[in-house]
């Protein structure tokens, strides 16, 4: 009854082609994005902030990125962790190199080399297609992980070997270092992934993502009708290590703080994938339910015995983690392989019609 | 010029001790051999059901785990062998019933994540059951170095490679001439077809996940005798994927073939080129072999050739 479209008539092209369409639709998401800007930096802790709401909108940019090129354009990467790596480790060389530049501006010239750089590893798609692209993209995922390791150079010659993000302000406002606050850190996070879903949504909208779309149900259909899979291939592999240099940068500046290349092993390349799976392929809204779904899956089993007064080792806990967390995803992969996002637009059509069964 | 003479400098090295080339080249076919037994699980599965089956690594590791545990706890070496051929094959049954039947008709990438979900369970479940500690495992082959000719060799290093050739050529065997095999193919080949004759799809997918089990115990023992039994031994699983893409995913000659050419490409590369840029190279170098032959050949040396139509 609430959520219904009778009596809203599309008078223009403008209007019907609307991301938002309903009316109750943009009011829902206009009163989320106030939230989501207001009461966390009001209500939330240190804890919340630091542990599950930053790494969330980190995650989620990440997810966006390997949705542009996996859901989209169906070309499988296992090397996000690698174009995460490029983004963090050239925004820390660019900004010790240049401490005056602005470190958001920073951030996007780091996603710009991450993108060159995806640029290159996107090339054997062109030849490689299904699995053997996605073992290819591993050799991008070890190589960069290598030199960001062997090479003293990327990390300033740190004895340690890490990278730490020194202390950046932003209109006067400490933005990153030790002591930039949890909630500025947020909102410049939220910020990002907000600016940058929107444009991802338009991508998609339009004539790039259908060109994506269209290599991905079949590519060579594709090529007749006019789509050139060389551009089209090589313009999603660098959008999408664009999303994940710029959530590297994040991930290192604006979550962890300091950052050896164990950061960026292969498992992140794999969660980055779950994300993208369990919330939805080809879905903008399913990158941020998976990266939640992700995020908050370990924090609630790792929380769990000591809410129900279990007293465990913590090996132990560990194995039964990983086992719940194993288990989750084969269950929902099962129960809903189209992901989180199909399982939302299920319930929207169910709410049209609601209270009436059709 | 200077970079040039740096990079072909290890072809004089070569050269001048034949001996060590030699012994270097044998170290990679051993290592090689090993490659192949774990690419032989993936390339099984891959065959029969098209599923990409990311466990394997983790099979080999959970195998070795059960059969240490078993033995640490006083059964006989044959025993606990045989029991854990068992596990593996209940495992299998387990896996087609609670994994693969309900996901009938996905697409790859979902069973390729579906796999990679059981990679996480069977880790936690191993680790759960028999312990997180590193494990030495001692089947009663011997570990020692000596002399041929001037090269320095290793009993265990042969004994595995002895083993992997023989599996090898025993599964070539199952797969040409019996029944099963013959309806492996079959399946292989074409689903549809396969099942419209009679062939049970369900018992086949059993068959070849208990086939990959057991392939899981042989790669098992070799690596665990060779390094301990520990979580890494599932790290095995991404050596073996430049293999597996190198042979072409639905090949058993290629596993081997791809296993050999990674193995002693991998070994020459660590040991004449590797000093010139600080070593550590056996992470990613395989990778960039493989991805060298699949610009040249998409499918991989023995792949299906792939035709597409619209």
């Amino acid at each position: 009854m609430i959520y219904r479209e009778a009596g809203q008539f599309k008078t223009s092209y403008a209007a019907d082609q609307a991301v938002f369409p309903l009316v109750q639709d943009r009011w829902v998401v206009g009163l989320l994005l106030a939230a989501a800007f207001v009461v966390p930096p009001l209500l939330a802790d240190e804890y919340w902030l630091q542990a599950v709401l930053i790494p969330f909108l980190v995650y989620t940019l990440a997810a966006i990125g390997l949705n542009l090129l996996t859901g989209y354009a169906g070309q499988v990467s296992l090397g996000t962790g690698g174009f995460m790596a490029v983004g963090a480790y050239s925004t820390f060389k660019l900004t010790t190199a240049f401490p005056e530049l602005n470190i958001v501006f920073v951030f996007l010239l780091g996603g710009l080399v991450a993108a060159a750089v995806g640029l290159v590893f996107g090339l054997p798609s062109l030849r490689i297609k299904g699995f053997y692209l996605a073992v290819a993209t591993l050799a991008a995922q070890f190589f960069l992980v290598w030199l960001f390791n062997k090479v003293a150079w990327f990390v300033n010659y740190a004895p340690s070997g890490t990278i730490t993000a020194p202390p950046r302000t932003m209109l006067g406002v400490m933005v990153t270092g030790p002591r930039a606050i949890a909630e500025v850190r947020y909102l410049v996070a939220l910020a990002l992934v907000v600016v940058f879903a929107i444009v991802a949504k338009n991508l998609v909208r339009g004539r790039v993502g259908r060109s994506w779309m269209a290599i991905r149900d079949r590519d060579i259909a594709a090529e007749i009708i006019g789509v050139r899979p060389l551009r089209t291939k090589l313009l999603a592999f660098g959008i999408s290590s664009f999303y994940c240099g710029v959530a590297g940068a994040e991930l290192v500046f604006l979550y962890l703080g300091s950052a050896e290349t164990q950061a960026f092993d292969i498992n992140i390349s794999f969660l980055v994938l779950f994300m993208v799976i369990i919330g939805g392929l080809g879905s903008i809204l399913g990158s941020f339910l998976g990266a939640a779904f992700i995020v908050l899956v370990p924090i609630f089993l790792t929380n769990l015995p000591h809410a129900l007064g279990v007293d465990a080792s913590v090996a132990l806990m560990k194995q039964i983690e990983l086992m719940i967390f194993g288990g989750l995803i084969i269950f929902f992969l099962i129960a809903e392989p189209h992901g989180l996002a199909r399982l939302w637009q299920i319930a929207k059509e169910k709410l049209r019609l609601w209270p009436f069964p059709h | 010029m200077g970079l040039i003479t740096a990079l072909l400098a290890p072809f004089g090295d070569m050269a001048a001790a034949p001996t060590f080339l030699l012994e270097v080249l044998v170290g990679g076919v051993a290592a090689g051999l090993m490659y192949s037994l774990v690419a032989l699980g993936f390339v099984l599965i891959f065959k029969a059901s098209g599923v990409f089956n990311f466990a394997q690594g983790v099979m080999v590791l959970f195998a070795a785990l059960t059969l240490v545990g078993l033995m640490e706890r006083g059964v006989p070496v044959a025993l606990a062998l045989l029991l854990t051929i068992a596990v593996m094959i209940l495992l299998a049954f387990a896996i087609e019933r609670v994994v693969l039947r309900p996901l009938v008709n996905q697409e790859h990438i979902i069973l390729f994540m579906a796999t990679i979900g059981l990679n996480f369970f069977l880790e936690g479940f191993g680790e759960l059951l028999w312990g997180a500690n590193v494990k030495r495992l001692d089947v009663g082959i011997p570990d020692e170095s000596f002399m041929l000719g001037g090269m320095l060799l290793n009993t265990l290093e042969l004994t595995a490679a002895g083993t992997a050739a023989m599996l090898v050529a025993i599964l070539a065997a199952f797969f040409q001439w019996t029944r099963i095999g013959r309806a492996l193919r079959a399946v292989a080949d074409d689903h549809e077809a396969a099942l419209s004759i009679g062939i049970p799809l369900k018992t086949i997918w059993v068959v070849v996940w208990s086939v990959a089990g057991l392939v899981a115990i042989a790669a098992g023992i070799m690596w665990g005798a060779k390094s301990g039994v520990q979580f890494s031994l599932s790290l095995i699983a991404l050596k073996a994927l430049p293999v597996l893409i190198l042979g072409g995913f639905t090949s058993v000659p290629g596993a081997i073939v791809g296993g050999l050419i990674i193995g002693v490409g991998e070994k020459l590369g660590e040991v004449y080129w590797g000093p010139l840029v600080g070593g550590a190279i056996e992470n990613w170098f395989a990778y960039v072999v493989a991805l060298a032959f699949l610009l040249v050949r998409p499918q991989g040396l023995f792949g299906e050739k792939i035709i597409e139509r619209v």
